[in-house]
């Protein structure tokens, strides 16, 4: 039996606008905070793993560079959304191999102004002939002439797609998640956003792609984060404060999207995340009944309300009841997203996946100051990077 | 789709001087033109999965023989978005959708209706239309599909 995974130490920098500062410095930041969180240095550490997508590549041999060359071997990854989710991952399989007893994920984007992701446009024209090409024989760029590739309207129609399912999901719903989304964020210091809106003013805001206006999608900022993990057996070796504070990593899953009808064009976000759910429950041997919180990949409103479903919070086809029942805000049954979730607190693509992990954690180790959920002891993150992969990580409080 | 996205390097557009030859090409290869326009789709012969693109092998059973075929034109409207916020170039505002086409899914915008919620609805019977790109310097004219309402 491989030994348990524990995370010792972990942070994450401000998001928003860092115009002062590259990559390598937020990821840096981010990567000493996570040590002296854990009360370790670079020495200890047997492994790193890097997430980075709209940088140059090899970023987990620059933040070394800055943060301490030992030698160790680096894994740079890259999984859309799932990259920071991903690079937890890698160090906790290598934890988990024996490889090492310790190491460090990091994750970072700078992605402040960076406007519309996923729409690939239509050409300028400066071209003669038509010619085919790609895999389509397309003789011009098609999004926009074949359906939407831009994040917003493909999550739109992946909401669409519930409502049209199971009925009850419209435009105000979907901005009243938006609307507790917000409303938590204003408890989070480290939100790029943390204004609350009025329903009147999310509607009202700029159509982006219906049903999501602005406020109902996720804010491209810069940001990182990083996680020192340890293995068990070294854990017991620590001072009990580590012990105490450390937080136990009790079921760590990626999957991906299995072949399904449709899935060519419209990416289904839907059965690999409850894949990922069921096997997240069966390994930590705990229920969706059981968590005291979760942060969900909320990059749109819309995408929000097909996870209640996904990450099994209500029975199948039951999100909108969920949702009108009260129980994904902070004081309800099931809260999710109280911190603000990625459309207030901001989603730097590759630092989100350990962002959330560090949210949950936060509160496991009763340190979330005014937006403290009491007595949290079970915790999930999920996140969803299209494409497409899945990361879910459930963390428990420690019981020393 | 995005694979196909960063191979198109060249652009080919629309001329005010070229004459028409009569020629045409469709926007991608899996639009079949002439009479009864239509979507074709490569089926995989060991289990009937469809997919519009080329394929080198089956996802969904890893086989590697496939047939075409040709897809429903006429469906019925099971996700749709109105995009009014686009990348450079693109026209908005513009309805996308997923539309069931007899139990295969496509990809298209709607046109001839009003890019309006109140106008678009899940459910919605539409059916295949085709429409002009233009012609380039050859007089080719590139023409392009969606689904109007029936």
């Amino acid at each position: 039996m491989a030994d348990n995974v524990w995370i010792l130490g972990i942070t994450m920098t401000k998001f928003g606008k860092h115009a002062d500062k590259d990559i390598v410095d937020l990821a840096s930041a981010a990567a000493m905070g996570a040590l002296a969180d854990g009360g370790v240095t670079m020495r200890e550490m047997g492994i790193m793993a890097a997430g980075n997508l709209m940088g140059p590549g090899g970023v987990g041999q620059q933040i070394q560079k800055q943060v301490g060359q030992t030698g160790i071997p680096v894994y740079n990854v890259s999984n859309a959304c799932a990259t920071g989710a991903t690079a937890l991952r890698t160090v906790i399989m290598a934890i988990k191999a024996g490889e090492c007893d310790m190491g460090i994920a990091v994750g970072v984007e700078k992605l402040a102004g960076a406007g519309l992701l996923g729409g690939g446009g239509q050409a300028k024209r400066d071209g003669k002939v038509w010619e085919a090409k790609g895999r389509y024989g397309a003789v011009a760029p098609t999004d926009g002439r074949i359906g939407t590739d831009t994040m917003p309207g493909t999550f739109a129609q992946i909401g669409m797609e519930y409502g049209h399912k199971y009925g009850g999901a419209d435009f105000e719903l979907f901005a009243r998640i938006s609307e507790k989304n917000h409303a938590h964020s204003t408890l989070n210091p480290l939100a790029a956003y943390s204004k609350r809106f009025t329903l009147e003013e999310i509607m009202g805001d700029m159509m982006i792609a219906y049903p999501n206006t602005r406020p109902m999608c996720s804010a491209n900022c810069d940001g990182a984060a990083a996680a020192v993990l340890v293995s068990e057996t070294k854990l017991r070796t620590l001072s009990l404060e580590q012990q105490r504070r450390a937080v136990k990593v009790a079921a760590s899953v990626l999957t991906t999207d299995p072949w399904e009808e449709a899935c060519q064009i419209l990416p289904n976000v839907n059965t690999l995340t409850r894949n990922a759910a069921k096997q997240a429950y069966e390994a930590a041997g705990v229920g969706p009944d059981d968590l005291d919180l979760v942060e969900l990949h909320d990059c749109f409103a819309t995408a929000e309300l097909v996870h209640y479903d996904n990450l099994m919070l209500c029975p199948e086809g039951g999100a909108v009841d969920f949702f009108n029942s009260g129980a994904p805000w902070r004081d309800g049954t099931t809260p999710v997203n109280v911190s603000g979730g990625l459309q207030s607190k901001g989603h730097p693509i590759s630092a989100t996946g350990i962002a959330n992990v560090w949210e949950v954690c936060h509160h496991l180790r009763g340190e979330a100051g005014d937006r403290q959920i009491e007595g949290a002891k079970v915790g999930l993150a999920h996140v969803i990077g299209l494409g497409s992969a899945c990361g879910i990580h459930v963390l428990e409080k420690s019981a020393a | 789709m995005d694979d196909w996205r960063s191979s198109i390097t060249t652009v080919r557009v629309v001329t005010d001087t070229a004459t028409p030859t009569g020629a045409q090409v469709p926007l991608v290869d899996y639009l079949v033109l002439g009479a009864h326009p239509h979507l074709e789709a490569n089926r995989c012969m060991s289990c009937g999965a469809r997919f519009f693109d080329r394929r080198n092998a089956c996802a969904s059973c890893f086989g590697t023989e496939f047939e075409r075929v040709a897809i429903a034109t006429e469906g019925t409207v099971r996700a749709f978005t109105i995009v009014t916020f686009a990348a450079p170039g693109v026209p908005v505002p513009f309805v996308s959708a997923v539309i069931d086409c007899d139990g295969t899914s496509v990809r298209g915008n709607l046109v001839n209706v009003e890019p309006d919620p109140s106008k678009v609805t899940l459910h919605m019977p539409v059916r295949l239309t085709t429409y002009s790109m233009g012609i380039d310097d050859n007089g080719t004219e590139a023409v392009a599909f969606g689904f109007e309402p029936t």
